[in-house]
């Protein structure tokens, strides 16, 4: 195979699973949230099930009005929805389904992943700033607020796994990764997925589009496919930090005939992790801000350097 | 459809306090909620059990309605039009009165106004109105809920039988009346003096 249809093929499929897996992520939130609330949620759509419900939503995006506010930066103000959604496209691109089943194998991949997820909230923030509104600006202060405090302890709970791998490599990490990991990583773990809930702006975390008190934080000024953008850019996000938790702490593929349904088994457990996520929405009502900051600062920060002391002691005694 | 609304404090043996318990338990309620089938009443494609004696429509039966304008006159918001004309009819037999009676030209209801109090209904000394769960007569335009004595007709199959009685109660009245048995004839009062063979009364042409 010529190198430049290779890097076709790749790049058509990572488009390919980033157009479809937000998407049945979305479905999944829409019937799950509405199973959990006695409801059926979409049931015409498409026919079956209302299958096609977030299509439909997309065309009806794209046919409203592209409206931005007269004191907004305009340029700013375009460009946000590109930067929140694009950099979850670059991180589902490095994350890999199994060993053979990667678009680019990239050696520092825990690194890359989160370096580039936190870049998604730049869109966040440069939409809150760019509005011209005081919601949407407190809504992306909020949002930046957030992102400060919860990158540590995901860092610092990804890193005890990569310490206890010995490597940066996300392929290594699930290789080296063993079911007893999942007991003595828990504390991180649990860190790693509370800090991503939050990283995501999902409920319980959504002070910044809390539309109670800020109508839609920083994306109220939005409208038609731009609006659309960022919806969808949460629910990739969902997907790439499903991913990413699969692989450092589910040990990604691992599974019975693991060799041949590698893929499936990291993306049937990337699947229960989305769920959880959507659980958490259900279940648990939205924070107040400085219950949030508390949480960072007090609870997962010092979980999470414990984690990765522990960590630390164990390699040095094992290895 | 849901159990009564019970306080957390109240069910014995329920985390009441501490952080964790309680979101435990807010997990534990959406899935068992995910476990159980769904509420929706799938309406449109699913026809709603209604209880009885539902209010939906109110239906006329124009054979039975005499024009007597008592529900036009009791309805709260003066939402019945009535026209009727008098007809004569001819004597039926020779040299007879030639009597009148009222004929129903328009019988309408503003189901716009109709506030389904039903006092219509009640009132009615001839039971014309009934009560019909059909609801589904909705209108893009408020002006076409007027609807014509036809339209009122037409919605009269759908009217429920009445409900049985209950057991043990009173039979009602034109029951009680036609099955009683039919007033036997009047015995003649005995002669008091001589044996006479019974028969017709006598008009009084015993002077006895």
């Amino acid at each position: 195979m010529s190198p430049a249809l290779e890097v076709v093929l790749r790049t058509v499929g990572v488009l390919a699973a980033f157009l479809v897996l937000p998407l049945v992520v979305g479905q999944a939130e829409h019937k799950v949230m509405a199973h959990m609330q006695g409801r059926l949620g979409p049931m015409y759509a498409g026919g079956f099930h209302g299958w096609a419900q977030l299509v439909a939503d997309g065309v009806k995006f794209l046919q409203k009005e592209d409206i931005t506010p007269a004191a907004a930066d305009r340029a700013v103000f375009k460009l946000a929805p590109a930067v929140a959604l694009v950099p979850y496209l670059v991180a589902l691109a490095v994350i890999p389904l199994s060993p053979g089943v990667v678009a680019a194998d990239v050696d520092a991949g825990v690194l890359f992943v989160l370096a580039v997820s936190a870049v998604g909230i730049l869109g966040t923030l440069m939409a809150g700033w760019a509005s011209a509104s005081k919601y949407a600006l407190l809504g992306g202060l909020r949002a930046a607020a957030q992102l400060l405090s919860y990158e540590l302890p995901i860092v610092l709970a990804a890193a005890s796994v990569a310490l206890a791998a010995g490597s940066v490599s996300l392929t290594a990490i699930a290789g080296a990764w063993q079911p007893s990991w999942l007991l003595w990583q828990l504390p991180g773990a649990l860190c790693f997925l509370v800090a991503a809930v939050a990283e995501l702006q999902r409920p319980p975390f959504d002070m910044p589009v809390a539309d109670a008190e800020i109508v839609f934080g920083p994306y109220t000024e939005y409208t038609g496919l731009r609006f659309a953008f960022f919806l969808l850019s949460e629910y990739a996000g969902i997907v790439v930090m499903s991913l990413l938790f699969t692989v450092l702490f589910l040990g990604g593929w691992q599974g019975p005939f693991s060799d041949v349904l590698g893929p499936l088994w990291t993306l049937l457990k990337a699947a229960a992790v989305a769920v959880v996520i959507i659980w958490l929405r259900v279940a648990w009502p939205r924070l107040r801000e400085d219950q949030l900051q508390r949480l960072a600062w007090l609870y997962l920060v010092p979980l999470a350097l414990a984690q990765l002391a522990l960590t630390g002691v164990w390699v040095v005694f094992t290895a | 459809m849901t159990e009564p609304y019970v306080p957390a404090h109240h069910v014995p043996g329920s985390p009441t306090r501490g952080l964790l318990p309680g979101l435990v338990k807010g997990l534990a309620t959406t899935a068992r909620t995910l476990a159980r089938p769904s509420h929706t009443a799938e309406y449109p494609d699913v026809q709603p059990h209604l209880p009885p004696r539902s209010r939906g429509v109110i239906a006329l039966l124009e054979e039975n309605c005499t024009s007597c304008m008592l529900c036009a006159r009791e309805c709260p918001d003066w939402c019945i039009y009535i026209d009727s004309h008098k007809e004569t009819i001819p004597a039926s037999t020779e040299g007879g009165r030639e009597r009148q009676r009222n004929v129903l030209d328009r019988f309408a209801i503003d189901f716009s106004l109709c506030m389904y109090c039903g006092i219509c209904i009640e009132v009615c000394p001839f039971d014309a109105l009934h009560w019909s769960p059909e609801f589904e007569y909705a209108e893009l335009d408020i002006r076409d809920l007027l609807h014509e004595k036809e339209r009122l007709g037409q919605w009269m199959p759908t009217v429920p039988v009445p409900p049985a009685l209950d057991p043990g109660a009173a039979e009602p009245a034109e029951i009680a009346a036609a099955s009683r048995p039919a007033r036997p004839a009047r015995t003649p009062r005995p002669a008091p003096t001589t044996a006479r063979p019974a028969g017709p009364r006598p008009a009084s042409a015993d002077p006895a």
